[in-house]
């Protein structure tokens, strides 16, 4: 079956999963620690208005998208901070005005078709040569700050500490929202719409259960998460399946699976 | 010399809400300063102007004669409440101490690090402590961590929210008996928030009788009167029988 990857557009697929496997789960480990799990979610939600916009004027979706959608994360967090209001709330109000304008300018397009669709489920055949350059670009900015890991984790563990440690834990704030944002559109065309948010917080949900640090959860989400792809993918390929349901179903059974051997463990030692 | 924390006529407003009015007080390098209040009186919010966490809304602010923001950080070691650590969080008890050191969480603690981190859990009886998780200690045992933290930057201020709270007895002694040391040590100045007026009293240079305005300050026994107590916590009920003794002095 290896022959699979053979095929210039599985190599695009696999590259670009691969990509995107291990940016989200490293910004994962972030969401999940910071219960953010709805923002990926609803950053998701919130590209379908970049990506009808895209298709309304007739550029190319995944670049229009971009930056509708981390404007809009930008955009949450500054309601979220000034308007006093819940992060939960900020994202609602956000999520929903953005697919309602999706759903509009989609309809004044006539083009609830097979491009819109890709984006709501995903579809790793329709990965092209924009959506991998895409991803290549936001990889360059996650990897320019990886050296900010750990004031981000600081701040993670605890926001007033590392405020008084001169952390600039609004700026960051922003910064992070907005690489989450550019990762989930990139994320768009492998897992769809519907599962981008589950990409980020599988993987690191997986992981908090097997590290005893943050640095062992970031390393393990990230391995995670590219063996999620990997799988995911391949299986797709054997089976003939949609590669975003693919991917998610292989990063959800192995956080069962980790869970219930941890179980067992628990029980067999209780036993002992 | 300038006085290591100083306020003058601070007001912090949330909202509608005044959190602080008009406080107004002078702590001289080397005290040991006992916060005492109810519940809602402003306390965690001193304690987070002095980091810079929170700016007034009228009034000026001065930690060793410069604006908080501008004191380096590492002058100021901060114990917070414990009841804040997120559990879930996957660390170990020797990177929170490090952290303290690093001003950034640790990927790895450096090896030089981790000798001055083992140091400090030294100095709180916690060198057992290193290699634990944070989420399976006891209150008790994570003051002591939160402590080494704040110990293993040699602080000019050692701030304090509440660092007895999941302590029994003994630990708690203990715990005051590390802060003495330290104090004669460094010649460090302490603010510490307490609900344990004993413990003020036995312990503290000062007391700040706080109720969003300065109710009281000065010597324990000048600052814990039966007055300020009555006038900070509304109504005689709540008084402990230590404020009718301290009318007479530490001995009485």
């Amino acid at each position: 079956m290896l022959e699979a990857f053979s095929l210039p557009f599985m190599q695009r697929a696999l590259l670009a999963g691969l990509l995107i496997g291990a940016m989200t789960s490293y910004l994962g480990v972030f969401v999940v620690q910071r219960r953010m799990s709805f923002l990926g979610s609803g950053l998701g939600h919130a590209a379908l208005g970049g990506v009808a916009l895209g298709i309304y004027l007739g550029l190319e979706p995944a670049y229009v998208a971009l930056p509708f959608t981390v404007l809009i994360g930008l955009l949450i967090v500054w309601v979220k901070e000034k308007g006093g209001l819940g992060g939960d709330t900020a994202v609602g109000i956000f999520f929903s005005l953005s697919v309602a304008l999706g759903i509009l300018l989609l309809a004044l397009k006539n083009a609830y078709g097979a491009e819109a669709l890709a984006y709501l489920f995903g579809s790793i055949l329709a990965v092209g040569a924009a959506d991998l350059k895409a991803a290549l670009l936001v990889a360059l900015f996650v990897l320019i700050t990886l050296p900010f890991w750990g004031r981000w984790a600081y701040a993670t563990f605890d926001r007033d500490l590392a405020a008084a440690d001169r952390v600039p834990v609004r700026r960051d704030d922003y910064l992070l929202t907005a690489l989450i944002a550019a990762v989930v559109v990139v994320g768009l065309k492998v897992v769809g719409i519907l599962l981008v948010a589950a990409f980020l917080v599988l993987p690191a949900a997986s992981a908090r259960l097997v590290a005893r640090t943050f640095a062992g959860m970031t390393l393990f989400s990230v391995l995670f998460g590219v063996l999620g792809v990997v799988l995911g993918l391949f299986l797709a390929y054997a089976y003939d399946v949609p590669s975003g349901a693919a991917i998610i179903l292989v990063e959800g059974g192995l956080f069962l699976a980790i869970l219930l051997a941890k179980d067992l463990k628990t029980l067999i030692s209780l036993r002992d | 010399m300038p006085p290591a924390v100083e306020f003058d006529r601070v007001t912090v407003r949330f909202g509608r809400y005044n959190a602080l009015e008009d406080v107004s007080f002078r702590v001289p390098e080397g005290a040991f300063v006992a916060i005492v209040g109810p519940n809602g009186a402003g306390k965690s919010t001193l304690l987070k102007v002095i980091l810079g966490l929170i700016q007034p809304t009228a009034g000026r602010v001065r930690v060793f004669g410069q604006p908080p923001r501008r004191v380096p950080p590492t002058w100021i070691g901060y114990v917070p409440q414990f009841k804040t650590l997120d559990r879930s969080f996957p660390a170990l008890a020797i990177e929170l101490v490090a952290s303290g050191r690093l001003l950034r969480w640790p990927f790895r603690v450096p090896p030089g690090v981790r000798a001055e981190a083992e140091a400090a859990l030294a100095r709180v009886r916690g060198a057992h402590l290193a290699d634990k998780p944070l989420s399976g200690l006891s209150g008790g045992e994570l003051q002591r961590v939160y402590l080494a933290r704040a110990f293993v930057r040699r602080p000019r201020l050692l701030l304090l929210d509440e660092p007895a709270t999941g302590m029994d007895v003994l630990g708690e002694a203990d715990m005051y008996a590390m802060i003495e040391d330290y104090r004669a040590e460094s010649g460090a100045t302490v603010m510490m928030i307490t609900h344990d007026w004993e413990a003020a009293y036995h312990h503290a240079t000062h007391v700040l009788v706080l109720n969003r305005r300065v109710i009281g300050f000065g010597p324990p026994e000048r600052a814990l009167t039966e007055e300020c107590l009555r006038r900070a916590f509304g109504h005689e009920g709540h008084l402990h029988p230590l404020a009718f003794h301290v009318e007479g002095g530490r001995d009485a």
